[in-house]
């Protein structure tokens, strides 16, 4: 018979107060298997770890339960206290007797009774438990990083020049994200293209940063250390190995269509680059809008082409690589104007979101940074701007707040009075958020030094009256209605994930929340973290988040990647499944049951197996399994038969000396 | 086209003239109107206000009525009561608690498959103005109308589920199919006060005025309505210096249709008409010294 030791912790008053400790160890102290029962006021610390390490070696104890706090809290540290003292830590299980019962009972009787239930069912558990080595698996030291915004080139980059090999991949046919696409940032108002291109062209140039634009990972295999990962390269129609970015097809080209960079302000060639400062500084072709696609003629790009790059056949072409591990950087959009009719957004042509408000002010935007309205080119003299456009609304938007808006509305409001200093500037706001070293700051110098009016409410319709746009709102302040003959009105529109992150979670098998943003492993202690093991998160991927913020995220999200790279081996818990083939009939229902992917049937012995290093330990297939023959190891039925007992037997523990 | 008729409380009342004209001119769009049996009140304002469940029963038994005659539409000109049978509709399909509770209450079995439409809506998507157009007879040329939806007629959209909540535009749609000029205007779907003309007088005048004076502002020279209680408020609350009619939508169909009993429906307005419409219909006018 094993020798079972027991510990019992207090915390503080956490469970001593509702749990009896002292009738809990005398009680525990007369079942059979224990062999020493010890309790201490916080188990977890120092001194009570060194109790329990002296009990293992002295008392010759080759089994341990600590009653304590959640499995969650303290699992690791007991485990590893014991290791020390010479007992597999797999040989130590945490009874949870604090918050599935003192947290959660007032009656100290009851309270007790059900601490001891808890603690005998791991009694049993533990006495059974086997001795365990954790899996040993190789890890293959490169990185995927998704999206190639400032958060995932941050990434790309500090992963990199710790001197692992990075595929960055884009779905754009350019990098740097929407911070491409804005004119400066708060609270510095420095030029968002001086800090970003700098980073754009250290990511084309970094020898160990393998660049793949245009594309989309499709699908995701393996497990941390060993991703293999399809990525689908979306074709160009240029082969840009051969083209020299010349841009003599984007001159020739007769097709101009509006500009998804320029947010439709702005038109572009059917071939065409995004913007000056695109890397790669390449042409793409938008199939959708060229002639040649659409109509079947036309090739002028093909005949101008000096070096006859451009190519109408390229198709997509699947690539396969191997990772280690995955940062997701995914991104965000905004908030579909279609949903907020009130505001004649996609109606009235200078009612524009905070996007576009960032291309009418930047110097390469189509009006090379003139603030000039959308409609008839004019320089509006009364700009409105609302805030909480789509956020902070339960009813028609969503319920979190985007976090960068109250900052960058602020940001256009002063930007736009630097330009237009004859103007007035109005901010609808529910409050001001300014979180944020030097933000409070910056929202102050745009009330007192550039003279924009905060207006605290909302706007209830916008719509147009003659050349101006109509606004009416509430100053809950004053009390009064407030009506506004403006020429412009931009939106602090919600931020939203990305479109593709919710097929990309899927492939990833990665959780997202009800919004469509990534989870994170724990939203304090692990907030870079997926649930999945080897994938990580950045960026709006996960959360709204300004730039600092982004960049920030991304360092801690390198370096979760490079502790990963930090070792040859990975370590994998094994407390997997076990299959015993004598009786497996595959059936296969634990295939199906699986969802990790991590049972398959061995095509030659007709048998289940376990991909070990896939397995979770969930349990899922052990339940499924008809005959048994699927066992999780420390988890088997007996096992579990025998806690149940403990459960379901007699009250009062008679019986139970064996 | 054969559609059950909720004609509601209103429309036997305040709002004669607006049954009169629909009565009038569904037929001569061909549709053919079969009024709900012994249909009641749908209960607004008064049941939705104090009594969640006598608000789904009341409209869910006129839809019982018109479910037991087999009808598969069931129109009503009224903004209110279309939203209470709807609503009452939308719990019905749904199927939850509540269905249960109201079927119960009402003493009915909901099979589905019936269809709850505003007049609006059903001269404009099952008519189409293409057929109105080619009926029309005395087009309504120049008139400058201002179409006004309220807050309740395409709305809640899920609820409502037709035209756009904000953007509305199935009545300027049907009063361009007659010739008139329907304005881009402000206030087409801000709330007239609704039922607070009973009891809170002042905060409709002032929602009023506000209303009128966009209309005018837009260059309208009446205003077109398909709610009742929009019709009285914005007669009955306005300042004295706005002289605009108030009309039915139905009304000045009937009118562009050539129906014969217009000025019978003009008299019972409390804004003379006559000065607006005698050009396309000389003498026309309301009723003078009561």
């Amino acid at each position: 018979m094993k020798r079972v030791g027991v510990f019992v912790c207090w915390c503080g008053r956490n469970i001593a107060e509702t749990v009896d400790i002292e009738a809990l160890c005398r009680q525990l102290g007369r079942d059979a298997p224990v062999a020493w029962v010890e309790d201490y006021k916080y188990m977890c610390s120092e001194p009570g770890q060194q109790l329990m390490k002296k009990a293992i070696a002295e008392q010759h104890l080759d089994a341990v339960v600590v009653a304590a706090c959640s499995p969650n809290m303290h699992e690791v540290t007991f485990r590893l206290a014991a290791e020390a003292a010479g007992l597999n830590p797999y040989r130590l299980e945490i009874a949870n007797i604090r918050e599935q019962c003192s947290w959660v009972h007032r009656d100290r009787d009851q309270a007790t009774a059900k601490a001891l239930d808890i603690v005998r069912s791991m009694v049993e558990k533990v006495a059974r438990d086997e001795e365990l080595q954790p899996l040993r698996v190789p890890v293959t030291k490169r990185a995927l990083v998704i999206g190639a915004g400032i958060s995932g080139m941050q990434a790309a980059l500090e992963i990199a020049d710790a001197g692992h090999e990075v595929l960055l991949v884009e779905r754009q046919t350019y990098i740097g994200g929407h911070m491409a696409q804005l004119s400066e940032t708060f609270p510095t108002l420095d030029c968002a293209s001086c800090i970003l291109t700098p980073r754009t062209a250290e990511v084309a140039r970094h020898p160990r940063i393998k660049l793949m634009v245009a594309s989309e990972v499709i699908e995701v295999g393996g497990y941390v250390g060993n991703f293999v990962v399809r990525i689908r390269q979306n074709p160009t129609y240029v082969d840009w190995s051969t083209c020299t970015g010349c841009m003599e097809c984007v001159e020739k080209c007769p097709r101009q269509v509006p500009s998804r960079f320029e947010r439709g302000l702005g038109t572009r060639k059917a071939i065409s680059v995004a913007f000056p400062q695109a890397v790669p500084y390449r042409p793409s072709i938008d199939a959708e809008a060229c002639l040649y696609f659409t109509k079947g003629r036309c090739g002028i790009c093909q005949k101008t082409c000096p070096v006859g790059a451009v190519d109408y056949e390229q198709k997509p072409v699947i690539h396969e690589e191997k990772v280690g591990a995955i940062v997701v950087a995914t991104g965000y959009e905004l908030f579909p104007k279609a949903r907020i009719g009130e505001y004649g957004y996609g109606k009235y042509p200078d009612v524009i979101d905070g996007l576009e408000f960032e291309r009418l002010n930047s110097a390469s935007g189509p009006t090379s940074g003139r603030i000039q309205r959308p409609s008839d080119g004019k320089v509006p003299k009364e700009v409105v701007f609302i805030q909480c456009v789509g956020s902070r609304d339960q009813e028609k938007g969503v319920p979190y707040c985007s976090k960068i808006c109250c900052m960058y509305t602020a940001k256009h409001a002063m930007l736009y009075k630097h330009k237009v200093p004859d103007g007035q500037a109005y901010v609808f706001y529910m409050d001001v958020r300014a979180g944020g070293k030097g933000y409070e700051e910056f929202i102050q110098r745009a009330v007192e030094e550039d003279g924009v009016l905060y207006l605290r409410g909302r706007v209830s319709r916008i719509f147009p009256e003659g050349s101006k746009l109509m606004v009416w709102g509430v100053d809950t302040i004053s009390g009064e209605k407030v009506e506004i003959a403006a020429d412009l009105v931009v939106l602090a529109m919600a931020m939203v994930p990305s479109p593709t992150a919710r097929d990309l979670a899927r492939v990833l098998k990665v959780s997202i929340d009800e919004h469509g943003f990534f989870s994170e492993a724990h939203p304090k202690l692990r907030p870079v973290e997926s649930l999945s093991r080897g994938i990580y998160l950045t960026g709006c991927a996960q959360a709204p988040k300004d730039i600092p913020e982004a960049v920030a995220q991304a360092g801690s999200a390198a370096s979760k990647v490079l502790a990963l790279f930090s070792s040859d081996e990975l370590l994998h818990p094994p407390t997997v499944v076990r299959v015993d083939p004598e009786i497996c009939s595959g059936c296969g229902l634990c295939v199906k049951s699986c969802p990790y992917e991590a049972r398959q049937i061995d095509p030659v012995s007709k048998v289940a197996r376990v991909r070990e290093v896939l397995c979770q330990g969930c349990g899922a297939c052990a339940a499924a399994c008809p005959n048994g023959a699927t066992q999780h190891i420390n988890f088997t039925k007996e096992q579990l038969m025998s806690m149940i007992d403990t459960f379901t037997g007699p009250p009062d523990g008679a019986g139970r000396e064996r | 086209m054969k559609v059950a008729y909720f004609p509601g409380c209103s429309l036997h009342s305040t709002a004669r003239e607006y049954d009169q004209s629909v009565r009038a001119v569904a037929p001569a769009l061909g549709v053919q109107l079969i009024t709900v049996e012994d249909w009641n009140c749908c209960g607004a304002t008064s049941a939705h206000s104090l009594d969640p469940v006598l608000s789904l029963a009341l409209p869910a038994r006129n839809l019982a009525r018109a479910q037991a005659a087999g009808h598969q539409v069931v129109v009503a000109p009224c903004a209110a009561c279309f939203n209470r049978l709807k609503t009452a509709l939308c719990q019905l399909e749904e199927g939850g608690e509540a269905a249960q509770t109201i079927q119960k209450v009402v003493g009915f079995r909901f099979h589905g498959g019936l269809q709850v439409k505003s007049l609006v809506q059903l001269f404009w998507e099952d008519v189409g103005v293409g057929a109105i157009r080619r009926r029309v007879c005395r087009p309504l040329e120049g008139l400058r109308v201002a179409c006004y939806y309220g807050c309740l007629l395409v709305r809640p959209p899920e609820v409502a589920a037709f035209d756009d909540p904000e953007h509305p535009r199935a009545m300027d749609d049907l009063m361009a199919a007659i010739g008139a000029e329907p304005t881009s205007w402000a206030a087409a779907t801000e709330c007239c006060g609704a039922s607070l003309s009973l009891v809170r007088g002042q905060v409709v005048e002032r929602l009023v005025s506000t209303i009128l004076a966009w209309a005018q502002r837009a260059g309208a020279e009446a205003v077109v309505t398909a709610c009742p209680l929009c019709q009285s408020n914005l007669e009955m609350r306005r300042p004295a210096h706005i002289k605009m009619p108030i009309f039915y939508f139905t009304e000045l169909m009937g009118l562009a249709l050539g129906l014969p009993d217009v000025k019978r429906w003009m008299r019972a307005h409390l804004v003379d008409p006559a000065p607006v419409l005698s050009r396309f219909y000389p003498g026309v006018g309301a009723r003078r010294g009561g």
